[in-house]
């Protein structure tokens, strides 16, 4: 085992090095299912339980508990491998990963080896800029998760310098499915990008099919990125280093651009690329050697012995691809049409986390262009100042749709609106109660709008002359007056209706 | 009356229970006088690694209470066992003969203990072993080894030496076993016990400390193959903690065993198998095997001769899948969690690394037999020698899994010799593994082919010891094991005049003046 600390690392401008080599990825995804039990046990699957509590003989490796499958988690794995257009094994087995490390309680990690559930896949990612890039997926397959170790009384808080290690078991049993591409080519200096996109996708694909929460903070989802770069796309795979435990979309992008400047400065200066595994700094947003890896590792894999074979039948796997949710790409084509955005309008709208925001804003009975124009306009402006999420802000779809009622009847103008929409924000209630409290309904009643437009008409008897010459124009003026006696609150339509219909002028 | 009734500890488990369920002995009187024998011949035997005499009088109590009380309770309730110490028992240290689980006090049971507890029988203790049930001579665990009670100098078999030397000496009427590749049936023999291999799959192997997963199942080990009959109804059966276990219920096997011992075995086929009968089998073995069969054919039963030509490969097959599974399955004792930790001292300067505490731990905690069989299944497993050395075995399994189906298309049981020898004496074979092995070659192939297998006690040989006749039957019809394993039982008892084990020379106890053994 070799352990390098935090060294200089040379680095080429990312620029600079993908204009001379070629890069080529692969990411191996694994997600936590939401089952509520383990997957080979019945202790339940909890979060943030007190440590070695979520736990039962055979989580913990106890002498003579055995393993049974969760069939919750293989039709979840099931679900996953159609998801990601996968062949769906007519028979599998689980395996022993053989090695010995504190966390596995067994001293084996039971896991699936060459009979994966599902193989023979892929995934069509959307970029930013719209551009779809096909993603070949190897295989899907079932494993469990480790305990979590936590190092004590070291300065990093990993195992080096540490005095002494403490070891959970409440994670160890929890069914993971792991996702292995195929080596991604042709990405150039998107390569980043298509891997960030590709990590979001199978979140919001996970998300949709209810298989997890893929909490990304809560390590439901984590990802390690393999990259190796080569002088051209002729030449054959360079060297690969797999930096582990990358879990946000943004370390993903940000560790593949890395290691891509870190390679390229190796390689440019002759040097060679060390196949390891390499650890990711969030902080520094950097990686460092971790564990050299060949193809020696030897984990003594044969067929888990206290299981059967996993053989599901086709009449199942039909049963569960018929009951599959619309996949995200297929669901916001069809909102795009359904809306009538346009594209551009569109991918603002997913980037800015809003679909599932405005589809609900719609389904409460708000005009996609207007549910549109609060979530992407003034909220979309909240969270720009907050550095938060859309989807945190302490507004429902349902009022900002009632918000938008009030508009669309009248009794609120725009500007009104914006300060019923801060008074929502700032927790003072529902608009309506917003509107009640503050005050700020606008005035229907046409008496008093009449008497403010004698006091404009008088106080401005110039304009009214205009008016009444033809210069319809002019009539502005004299609502703007009536809108300040009013405090915005008159309905500016129905003002200037009733100034031209007192000067006896066609409008 | 004989003079046998007046010891408690003489009747066979059905005896036992008939005279429970009359009322006219309390379970606290039966379960006494076994911890009275326990106290008085196990010094001597040392089949017990623990005792729990005052759980056991607390379940006999509680039965006696219950009975007094007029609730319906199981056949056997009240009966006492004894468990082999590789099944695990709440509260009650396991050790499985190993240093490396010294201490250990499990926080569950077994499926097969809960269905003792739940029947309410007293458990009297856990029995010696071979050091995770590998050897067939029980000198193999790290407590002392067991010593046959038909001569203290000689081995009880194994792995099971505890559980038969328990039965043979009346420190319990029954008790459990495991059979990986022979440790109940090889110990039945030596001892003149009744042992029993049920078919892979219907005892769960919930709560047993795994050897070898896919060979590993636990039986009966008792003096009559009624007895074995009426406990392997009580502990067989699905349990959904088993992924391995049979889904369909038992076939009925108290009452194959009833019906054996009318003695008629008209129509039924009893093949011999070649290949175990010949050479390496002892003259005083292969004479009490051709008697025994000379014996079910006057029953009525038709000797045909089968070939099972891959059987001589069944001890290589199973020396590469025993170990390779084992030292997987014993990768989890490394002093992280539980049992044995071995932390190193750091005279040599360097930190007591997880590493080197596992590495520090299975060093001092595992005997030189596991270790042994940790290393061979490591290298059989290894990248690149997977295919030559575990995949190979595999195929053989398949081809014996053949052999078997075809001789059971000719038979309906199959027979041989249960050990090739007899109880050899302590520390005889200790330094020759090989010479250790072959004492499974004919109990393996039943384990590899996940079939049935008996060994009934079929009478001595010329050295006055005992010897054992192997039945073995298809998977999921250990009721021929029990109609022909009884009716055998009932032919020789009748020659004999009494049970085999009345021939064991008494054993010396406290209460007892030391008698003659006849050795």
């Amino acid at each position: 085992m070799s352990i390098s600390t935090h060294g200089p690392i040379d680095l080429i401008d990312y620029d600079e090095a993908v204009a001379r080599f070629d890069p080529v990825f692969g990411i191996e995804v694994h997600v936590e299912l939401g089952t509520k039990t383990k997957m080979f046990d019945s202790a339940p699957q909890v979060f943030g339980a007190e440590p070695n509590t979520a736990v039962s003989p055979t989580s913990l490796g106890l002498p003579g508990a055995l393993p049974v499958v969760n069939g919750t988690a293989v039709e979840y794995a099931i679900r996953i491998g159609l998801a990601l257009n996968c062949t769906i094994a007519e028979t599998c087995r689980f395996a022993r990963k053989n090695y010995f490390y504190p966390d596995v309680p067994k001293n084996f990690q039971t896991s699936q080896f060459d009979e994966p559930i599902a193989f023979d896949g892929y995934l069509d990612v959307e970029l930013e800029d719209g551009t779809i890039f096909r993603v070949e997926i190897e295989r899907a397959h079932m494993e469990e998760d480790a305990g979590k170790n936590t190092h004590v009384g070291g300065a990093t808080g990993r195992i080096q310098g540490a005095e002494y290690s403490l070891v959970d078991y409440n994670r160890a049993g929890i069914p993971l499915v792991e996702i292995v591409t195929r080596p991604i080519e042709g990405g150039g200096a998107r390569t980043p990008e298509i891997a960030r996109a590709y990590v979001r996708s199978l979140r919001d694909i996970f998300r949709a099919l209810e298989v997890s929460e893929a909490r990304m903070e809560r390590g439901n989802v984590r990802a390690d990125v393999n990259l190796s770069l080569r002088a051209t796309p002729e030449s054959p795979l360079g060297t690969r280093s797999e930096t582990k435990n990358v879990n946000s979309f943004r370390s993903v992008e940000r560790a593949i651009r890395f290691e891509v400047s870190r390679q390229a400065a190796l390689l440019a200066a002759g040097g060679v690329v060390v196949q390891e595994t390499r650890h990711w700094h969030e902080d520094t947003g950097t990686t460092t050697a971790g564990r050299i890896k060949s193809d020696a590792d030897d984990y003594r894999y044969f067929p888990e012995p206290d299981l059967l074979p996993i053989a599901p039948s086709r009449e199942w796997v039909e049963e569960i691809r018929a009951g599959l949710p619309e996949m995200p790409v297929a669901r916001r084509n069809r909102l795009q049409g359904d809306w009538a955005f346009a594209d551009a309008e569109m991918r603002d709208v997913v980037n800015a986390g809003a679909l599932d925001l405005i589809e609900a804003t719609v389904a409460a009975g708000a005009s996609p262009a207007s549910a549109r124009k609060w979530w992407m306009g003034e909220l979309a402006r909240v969270v720009k100042t907050t550095d938060g999420e859309l989807e945190d802000l302490p507004i429902t779809p349902v009022q900002v749709a009632d918000l938008q009622g009030l508009v669309d009847s009248g009794a609120l103008n725009d500007k009104l609106a914006k300060q019923v929409l801060e008074g929502v924000l700032a927790g003072e209630g529902s608009p309506q109660e917003v509107v009640t409290a503050r005050g700020l309904g606008v005035v229907s009643d046409d008496g008093a709008l009449l008497a403010a437009i004698d006091e404009a008409l008088a106080a401005q008897p110039d304009v009214a002359e205009k008016i009444r010459g033809g210069k319809i124009a002019a009539v502005g003026s004299v609502v703007g007056g009536v809108m300040k006696a009013t405090r915005g609150q008159a309905d500016a339509g129905r003002v200037r209706a009733l100034i031209l219909e007192k000067l006896g002028v066609e409008g | 009356m004989s003079a046998e009734s007046t010891d408690l500890t003489r009747l066979s488990a059905a005896t036992l229970a008939d005279k429970l369920t009359a009322g006219e002995v309390s379970s606290d009187e039966v379960t006494r006088a076994h911890l009275d024998r326990i106290a008085a011949v196990d010094p001597a035997v040392h089949a017990f690694l623990h005792i729990c005499g005052r759980r056991a009088l607390a379940t006999a109590r509680d039965v006696d209470a219950r009975r007094a009380a007029g609730e319906e309770l199981h056949p056997l309730a009240g009966v006492p066992i004894a468990v082999k110490d590789i099944i695990v028992t709440k509260g009650v240290p396991t050790t499985a003969g190993s240093r490396i689980l010294e201490g250990w006090v499990p926080p569950y049971d077994a499926t097969l203990v809960s269905k003792i507890k739940a029947a309410r029988l007293p458990i009297l203790g856990k029995t010696n072993m071979d050091e995770f049930a590998m050897g067939s001579s029980t000198e193999h665990s790290a407590f002392g080894p067991t010593h046959n009670p038909w001569d203290l100098d000689r081995i009880p078999g194994g792995s099971g030496g505890g559980s038969a030397a328990a039965v043979a000496s009346y420190q319990a009427p029954l008790a459990i076993g495991t059979d990986t590749g022979g440790s109940i049936r090889q110990p039945g023999a030596v001892t003149g016990t009744v042992g029993v291999k049920p078919t892979y799959g219907s005892v769960s192997r919930y709560g047993l400390i795994a050897l070898a997963s896919s060979l590993d199942q636990a039986g009966p080990v008792t003096r009559t193959v009624l007895d074995s009959a009426l406990l392997h109804e009580l502990i067989g059966g699905h349990d959904p903690h088993d992924s391995t276990s049979i889904p369909e219920p038992l076939p009925p096997l108290v009452a194959a065993a009833r019906q054996g011992a009318l003695g008629d075995l008209t129509g039924v086929r009893v093949g011999v198998v070649t290949e175990l009968n010949g050479d390496g089998y002892s003259d005083g073995v292969r004479a009490r095997f051709s008697e025994s069969l000379t014996l079910l054919q006057q029953a009525g039963a038709e000797i045909v001769e089968v070939s099972c030509p891959h059987f001589t490969y069944a001890l290589g097959a199973y020396y590469l899948i025993l170990p390779a599974e084992a030292s997987s399955n014993l990768a989890k004792f490394d002093g992280m969690r539980f049992g044995l930790r071995v932390t190193p001292d750091g005279g040599d300067g360097l930190a007591a690394t997880a590493e080197r505490v596992m590495s520090a731990t299975r060093g001092a905690g595992f005997g030189p037999e596991v270790k042994r069989r940790i290393i061979l299944g490591t290298y059989a497993l290894s990248a690149g020698y997977y295919d030559a050395y575990y995949g190979s075995a595999q195929k053989v399994r398949t081809l014996i899994q053949r052999d078997f189906a075809a001789a059971f298309e000719k038979a309906d049981v199959l027979v041989s010799p249960t050990a090739p020898t007899t109880a050899f004496k302590l520390g005889e074979k200790l330094d020759d593994p090989l010479a250790m092995y072959l004492n499974d070659v004919a109990t393996i192939p039943a384990n590899l082919a996940g079939v049935p297998g008996m060994s009934v006690p079929n009478g001595l040989s010329d050295d006055g010891l005992p010897v054992g006749f192997q039945i073995l039957a298809p998977a999921k019809a250990d009721d021929r094991l029990y109609r022909v394993g009884a009716a055998l039982e009932a032919l020789l008892e009748t020659r004999w005049g009494g049970p085999l084990l009345e021939r064991a020379p008494e054993l010396a106890t406290a209460a007892n003046s030391p008698v003659e053994a006849t050795r």
